[in-house]
């Protein structure tokens, strides 16, 4: 049974009439109704008669304060039951929320200084690893081998089935894509020697690293940011203990051990999936061997492989930073997730395009 | 809401926890108890004993191994109806359980945004008002992650009063809060009930607040997996002879 409300003059006071159950329900009708009747000018007092009010609870005393500020002074009550004038008194002990200070806007000066800070926590968060590292034989027992062999199960064992799967598929698409082109000059053999040279040093440790970020960097953000909000990692500071040394070591490690393996799992099955193309082309397998090692040297393999450990470490190191820096409640690790994701991705990119400048100035 | 006959009625209830392995570990069984519209019902024990297992079985979250439980009325296994029966109940866990994401003041607003059709300006003055009965009317912008754990007791509070719920659940409502702050949670469980004739249930260890609050309480005991105590906590206090009863009411060391 809803409330309802009836507006009436009586000697010159206003009176409101409420019936039925003033609860949180029952007003929801009567809100706007009761607040413009409070608010118009009266010439004399405000009166709320509730004789016929089954309930009154604290949404309907609500209802009743409400009424009394829009009004601009007290309201008189009649017909209440005993307990309501208890309960006003309650709510009216509560002090007025606080005004809110307006946020002060953007300028450039409060952008760069932003910038910088972020800039200067990248830069003290690499310091930090490096000491970490460098004191790493003094805190060996920080350093635990069984969370660096489960990183390195998580990071590594667990995504050889979606590496070999995603390297064939690859493979298998690059070789159809570029054979096409490639038959009108009669030239189809050399799919064998574009597919693997662009696997073997760009595509391989590039997509494995891509993988790494999605299925680890993030976990590893989403787990350091749980602890950071549950302030596990306040208490690994508290118990003498570095965060550093026992959190991000291991993963930097695992993920630096799991990417050489991880890309050379992707470079194989890219190959793999590149030769069921070219056999179906009427191309023996030995004819693909030898194109293959006529084009590719060690050195673009180990080149590659020495990629794929840089975005490795790239990738955990992002990860953890983002979990490290993670605010406060579940949307910070969510946002610590993505910018795990995100950041590997970018940071990866980025490192590829030094290694290329870096890789052609060596003559490599 | 005047109910005949008891609002909560626990029939014969017990809870076993399977272990590693094809074990089970009993936590308690032949738990009976109702409580009847306007009480203070206390349950209390020591740590471990399956006070906070038993609130969640009440209120529908785990289904019991054994017996029934009903609420309002419904029964809540199976709880064909059990959405009707939550909107007329407020629970507050034992760890608060504000949404993260959201201010105090939406974590309230948000039971009276899904079940009632008041003006967005009705429903943060209501928000408010609740938020000020447990004394953080200045605390209303904040996220659970920027107020203190007392903080977050009372605005769980708040949450679980927000719709005016004739029965309310409440687990260790007054841990970590001081002394003067939990006098006033007592008053204003005690000040509710008499007004508004809600009936509360309450887990607690604070000696001084079950004797000020309980008009009866349940004392169960994880040795003696079940009940071992059921009544006025005075009489209890002086004359029970149950020496696990008065170890806990003469806060010795059993
Ligand atoms: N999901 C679960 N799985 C297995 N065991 C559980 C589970 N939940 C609770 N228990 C066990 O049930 C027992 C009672 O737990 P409960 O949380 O109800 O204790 P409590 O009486 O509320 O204690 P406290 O006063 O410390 O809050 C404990 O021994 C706990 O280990
Ligand atoms: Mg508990």
């Amino acid at each position: 049974m809803s409330a309802t409300l009836s507006v009436s003059t009586e000697d010159g006071a206003t009176v409101l009439r409420f019936t039925g159950r003033m609860d949180a329900a029952g007003i929801a009708g009567i809100w706007t109704q009761t607040m413009r009747a409070a608010a118009e000018p009266h010439e004399g007092a405000l009166v709320a008669d509730l004789a016929g009010v089954a309930l009154c609870d604290t949404a309907g005393a609500t209802l009743l304060l409400g009424a009394e500020a829009r009004h601009g002074g007290p309201i008189g009550l009649r017909g209440q039951e005993a307990g309501l004038d208890t309960l006003l008194d309650r709510l009216r002990r509560a002090p007025p929320p606080p005004q809110p200070t307006p946020a002060p806007g953007w300028t450039f000066t409060s952008l760069a200084r932003l910038g910088l800070r972020a800039a200067g926590g990248g830069i003290a968060y690499l310091g930090e690893v490096a000491v970490a590292l460098a004191m790493a034989p003094s805190r060996r027992r920080m350093l635990r081998l069984s969370d660096l062999l489960r990183t390195a199960d998580e990071a590594g064992v667990r995504a050889v089935p979606l590496i070999l799967m995603l390297g064939f598929l690859i493979g298998l698409i690059l070789a159809f894509q570029s054979a096409v082109p490639l038959q009108r000059f009669g030239a189809e053999i050399f799919v064998a020697n574009l597919v693997s040279v662009s696997l073997l040093r760009e595509l391989g440790p590039l997509l494995t690293a891509v993988i790494l970020a999605g299925r680890t960097g993030s976990a590893f953000a989403a787990e350091i940011g749980t602890m950071k909000v549950n302030e596990e990692i306040a208490a690994i500071r508290t118990l003498g203990l570095d965060p550093m040394t026992m959190l991000v070591l291991p993963r930097l490690l695992a993920a630096l051990l799991v990417m050489p393996a991880l890309t050379l799992l992707m470079d194989a099955s890219g190959i793999a999936g590149m030769s069921v193309v070219m056999q179906a082309l009427g191309y023996s397998p030995d004819a693909i061997a030898i194109q293959i090692r006529q084009t590719v040297a060690l050195g673009d393999l180990f080149g590659g492989l020495f990629k794929a450990m840089m975005f490795g470490a790239a990738v955990a190191a992002i990860g953890c930073r983002c979990g490290l820096a993670a605010g406060n409640g579940p949307r910070a690790v969510g946002q610590a997730a993505t910018g795990a994701v995100v950041g590997g991705i970018v940071a990866m990119v980025l490192l590829d395009g030094v290694f290329a400048v870096l890789f052609y100035l060596l003559g490599w | 809401m005047a109910l005949d006959g008891p609002v909560l009625e626990v029939r014969d209830v017990a809870q076993s926890f399977s272990t590693e392995g094809f074990g089970t570990r009993l936590i308690y069984e032949h738990v009976s108890f109702s409580v009847t519209a306007g009480e203070v019902f206390v349950i209390l024990g020591g740590s471990g004993c399956g006070k906070s297992t038993l609130m969640k079985q009440i209120i529908g979250l785990l289904p019991p191994t054994a017996g029934s439980v009903r609420v309002l009325g419904h029964d809540m296994y199976p709880g064909d109806d059990r959405g009707d029966v939550l909107t007329r109940i407020g629970v507050m866990f034992q760890s608060g359980a504000l949404f993260g994401s959201m201010t105090l003041l939406e974590n309230v607003m948000l039971p009276l945004q899904m079940h009632t059709d008041l003006p967005e300006e009705a429903r943060v003055a209501l928000a408010r008002a609740k938020l000020g009965l447990v004394g953080l009317a200045d605390s209303t912008e904040l996220l659970p992650a920027e107020i203190s754990g007392g903080m977050a007791k009372r605005a769980a509070i708040a949450r679980a009063l927000a719709l005016d719920p004739p029965l309310l659940f409440l687990d260790e409502p007054s841990a970590g809060l001081d002394p003067v702050t939990s006098a006033g949670l007592d008053q204003l469980i005690l000040d509710l009930r008499d007004i508004l004739r809600a009936t509360f249930v309450v887990v607690t260890h604070e000696l001084a607040s079950i004797l000020a609050i309980a008009d009866r309480c349940l004392m169960l005991d994880r040795g003696a997996h079940g009940v071992i105590a059921l009544g006025d906590p005075r009489a209890l206090r002086d004359g029970s002879d149950d020496p696990r009863v008065r170890a806990f009411f003469r806060r010795e060391a059993a």
